[in-house]
C-alpha cells in the first residue's frame, strides 16, 4: 500500500507573535514544528503500514529547514519524504496548497493519503478536503477511528451531533483528528537510520492564491482579571457579576 | 506551564548539527512528559522511577555512542553529551543512572572486554533487559582507588571475589556489577552477576541527595565467578580511570543542564512574582543574579561543546575532561544555590526544580573525581608534579 502522510511546518504553539509589514510573521527567533494533527496523520500512516505493509511517503511545502520536520517523521518509520520548496509557504492559501499537493501525489501515485483536520498556524482546516476534491478521492474529515482493510475502510468522525461511522473505498483522504492515536516519539537509533532514508527536494510551483492576507493583527490583550473578594463573602458579589456583568448565568 | 526555554545568548545551537539538535529534543520532550511530572514524588520517597527504565531503553539512552551492531545508536559524542544535559535538566540521578549504565557498565565491556562479553552483555544493557553497576571505590578509598582492599583471587580455574565496595548508583537495582579488584598482577575488573552467592548490595539510607537515584554498598564475601568473568584488557588502573573519563564527560555537560532548568525556573518565577507593585524581575539584584549565571552557562556551554569536538576528533584526554567537570559542576552548584535565593521560601519546596538540584550538584561536585581532585590533575598536568602524593 503507498501511504502519503502531508505535513506542515508551522511556528509552535508557544510562539508570541510580531507582525511585520502589517501583514506577515516575524520570523526572527520563531521555532518551528510539524503541526500538532499533522503529527497525528504520520502516526496513523505508520500504524497502517504496519498492519498493512507498504511504504509511507512523508510530503511537505516548506524552506529548505523543513527537513527538519521530515526528518522527524522519517526517525518515527516514514520510508521516504520529499520537499517541495517554497520559502513563502506559509503564505499560500489552502487552495494553492492543496493544488500543488495533487500535482505531486499524482505523480508520486498513493493508496491512502493522511493529512491533519487542521494546520495550528492558518486554522483553515481546508487543505486535507480540497485535496481529496482535486484528487478525486473518497474523504472522511476529523477521523478519530481509523480501520483499513484491502480496498478501502471504516472510520468514524465527530460531528456536532456525535459521532458518525463511515465506510470508504480506496484510494481515499483522511483527515485527522486528536483522538486518533498518540503519536510516538523518534528514538535515538531512528534518528540515526533516518540520515540514510531518501529525502527529495525539488522547486515547488508558484503559488496560485485565490485569496491573499491584507492585514494580520495579534488579537487585543486580555483585560485584567478583578478580584470580587475572599471567601464564602464574595460568593454574592461573584454571582452578580456573573449574571450582570459577563451575563453567563 | 510553559515548555522549558533553553538559553542560548549566544545561538550556540548553530554550531549542533541537525542531528545532534534532534536527538536534544528527542531526550527534552521526553524527560519534560515523563520524567519532571514523577520527580518531585520519587526525590521525596527516596526512589528511584524504575518504571521508566523501559522508556529510557526505547528511547536508546543506554551507551547511544557506542556501534550499532550492539543494539545501540551509534551516536557521536557530542549528541551523547547533548542527551546527558537533557536528562540532567530533568535529575541528577536520572543522568546518573544513564552514565553508570553507558559510560561505567557498556563502555569497559565494550572497550576491555572480549568479544563474548561483548556480544553477550551489550545488547542486553543496550534494552535495559540488563541493569549494570561499577564498584571501584571503597569506604576507605575514594580519591585513591589504588589503594584498595578488594581481592579477586583464583580458585580451581574461577575468580573469587572478597571486598566491600562503597558509594554505588544502581547497586541495589543492578543485574550485573562491573567490580574492580586486585588480583596477584594488577587490578582487574570483573563482570559479577549479582545474584551469585556471597554478594549482597544493601542500600544507602538517608541521603539528602540524589534522593532520586539508588545509592548502594557492595558487599563481596567469597563471590565465585568463572575466569572468563575478567575483562581481559584492563590491566591495572587505568582500566577504571579510562571508564570514569567517558563518564566524566557526561557529567561536564549533565551540569549545563541542571543550571538550565534554575535558570528557567528562576526568570520565569521572576517575572510573574510581584513585590513593592512590580516583577521581582525588574529589580537589580535578581537581574545581577540571573546575568551571572547565564554568562556562566554559556561558558560551560562552550566548553562542553569544545571537549565533545575534541572527543570526537580522539584528542581529548582525561585533563581536558578533568577541566570541564570541574568548572561545569563547580558552575552549576553555585547557580543552583543563587537562583534558589530568588525563589525565596518558595525555593525550599519540592514544588520547585532549583533546591532538588542544588541538593543533588552536591554529590555530582563529590562524585567521579572530587571537585579538589580534579584541580590537582590539572595542575599536574601544568606542573607535571603530582601534587595528590
Amino acid at each position: 500500500m503507498k501511504i502519503i502522510a502531508c505535513i506542515k511546518r508551522v511556528p509552535t504553539t508557544d510562539l508570541e507573535p510580531k507582525i511585520v509589514d502589517g501583514k506577515s510573521l516575524d520570523p526572527t527567533g520563531v521555532a518551528f514544528e510539524t503541526s500538532f494533527y499533522d503529527q497525528i496523520a504520520v502516526e496513523a500512516a505508520l500504524q497502517v503500514k504496519e498492519q498493512h505493509g507498504g511504504e509511507v511517503t512523508v510530503l511537505t511545502i516548506g524552506p529548505k529547514e523543513a527537513q527538519k520536520e521530515l526528518r522527524d517523521a522519517l526517525a518515527k518509520g516514514a520510508d521516504h519524504a520529499v520537499l517541495l520548496k517554497d520559502d513563502r509557504w506559509m503564505s499560500r492559501d489552502a487552495h494553492s496548497t492543496a493544488r500543488t499537493l495533487q500535482q505531486k501525489i499524482q505523480e508520486l501515485g498513493a493508496d491512502l493519503v493522511l493529512t491533519g483536520r487542521v494546520a495550528t498556524d492558518r486554522d483553515n482546516a481546508s487543505v486535507g478536503v480540497m485535496l481529496a476534491t482535486l484528487l478525486d478521492f473518497a474523504c472522511v474529515s476529523d477521523v478519530v477511528e481509523l480501520e483499513i482493510d484491502g480496498r478501502g475502510g471504516k472510520a468514524r468522525r465527530e460531528a456536532d451531533s456525535g459521532l458518525e461511522s463511515y465506510s470508504f473505498s480506496l484510494p481515499a483522504v483522511i483527515t485527522c483528528q486528536k483522538d486518533l492515536n498518540e503519536p510516538r516519539r523518534a528514538g535515538l537509533k531512528g534518528i540515526m537510520a533516518a540520515k540514510k532514508k531518501p529525502l527529495d527536494e525539488s522547486d515547488c510551483p508558484e503559488s496560485s492564491n485565490q485569496a491573499e492576507v491584507c492585514q494580520l493583527d495579534t488579537p487585543p490583550p486580555r483585560p485584567q482579571g478583578r478580584i470580587v473578594g475572599e471567601g464564602a463573602a464574595a460568593v454574592e458579589a461573584l454571582i452578580d457579576a456573573l449574571h450582570n456583568e459577563a451575563k453567563v448565568l | 506551564m510553559d515548555p522549558f526555554r533553553q538559553l542560548d545568548f549566544l545561538g550556540i545551537e548553530d554550531e549542533f548539527s541537525e542531528e545532534e539538535c534532534m536527538v536534544r529534543d528527542t531526550v527534552r520532550g521526553w524527560v519534560s512528559e515523563r520524567f519532571l511530572p514523577v520527580v518531585a514524588e520519587h526525590f521525596e520517597a527516596g526512589t528511584f522511577p524504575s518504571e521508566l527504565v523501559g522508556e529510557l531503553a526505547e528511547l536508546g539512552v543506554f551507551g547511544p555512542n557506542l556501534p550499532e551492531e550492539y543494539g545501540c545508536a551509534g551516536l557521536n559524542n557530542v549528541a551523547y553529551g547533548l542527551i546527558c544535559q537533557e536528562l540532567e535538566r530533568g535529575d541528577s540521578g536520572l543522568r546518573s543512572f544513564v552514565s553508570v549504565q553507558g559510560s561505567l557498565v557498556m563502555y569497559p565491556i565494550f572497550a576491555y572486554g572480549s568479544d563474548e562479553q561483548k556480544s553477550h552483555w551489550l545488547p542486553r544493557l543496550a534494552s535495559g533487559e540488563t541493569i549494570g553497576c561499577f564498584g571501584l571505590t571503597e569506604p576507605d578509598f575514594g580519591s585513591n582507588p589504588g589503594g584498595m582492599l578488594t581481592r579477586a583471587r583464583r580458585d580451581k580455574g574461577d575468580w573469587i571475589i572478597d571486598g566491600r565496595k562503597m558509594w554505588i548508583t544502581n547497586g541495589t537495582n543492578s543485574h550485573l556489577a562491573v567490580v574492580w579488584a586486585r588480583a596477584d598482577d594488577a587490578i582487574r575488573g570483573f563482570l559479577v552477576p549479582t545474584d551469585r552467592p556471597g554478594f549482597s548490595a544493601p542500600e544507602q539510607k538517608r541521603k539528602w541527595s540524589l534522593r532520586a537515584s539508588n545509592t548502594s554498598e557492595l558487599v563481596l564475601d567469597g563471590v565465585r565467578v568463572p575466569e572468563d568473568a575478567m575483562l581481559p584488557k584492563a590491566k591495572g588502573l587505568a582500566g577504571p580511570l579510562g571508564c570514569l573519563t567517558q563518564a566524566r564527560y557526561g557529567i561536564a555537560w549533565g551540569a549545563v543542564g541542571a543550571a538550565m532548568a534554575c535558570l528557567d525556573e528562576a526568570i520565569r518565577y521572576s517575572k510573574e512574582r510581584i513585590v513593592f507593585d512590580k516583577p521581582l524581575a525588574g529589580f537589580q539584584l535578581p537581574q545581577k543574579k540571573m546575568a551571572d549565571v547565564a554568562t556562566d552557562i554559556t561558558l560551560a556551554q562552550l566548553m562542553a561543546l569544545r571537549v565533545g569536538r575534541m572527543k570526537d576528533k580522539g584528542t581529548l584526554e582525561h585533563q581536558h575532561v578533568s577541566m570541564a567537570k570541574r568548572n561545569n559542576v563547580d558552575m552549576a552548584l553555585r547557580a543552583a544555590r543563587t537562583l534558589r535565593d530568588i525563589l525565596g521560601a518558595n525555593g525550599i519546596t519540592l514544588e520547585y526544580h532549583t533546591g532538588r538540584h542544588m541538593c543533588n550538584l552536591e554529590s555530582v561536585y563529590t562524585y567521579e573525581g572530587t571537585h579538589d581532585i580534579h584541580t590537582l590533575a590539572i595542575g599536574q598536568a601544568l606542573t607535571g608534579i603530582a601534587a595528590f602524593r
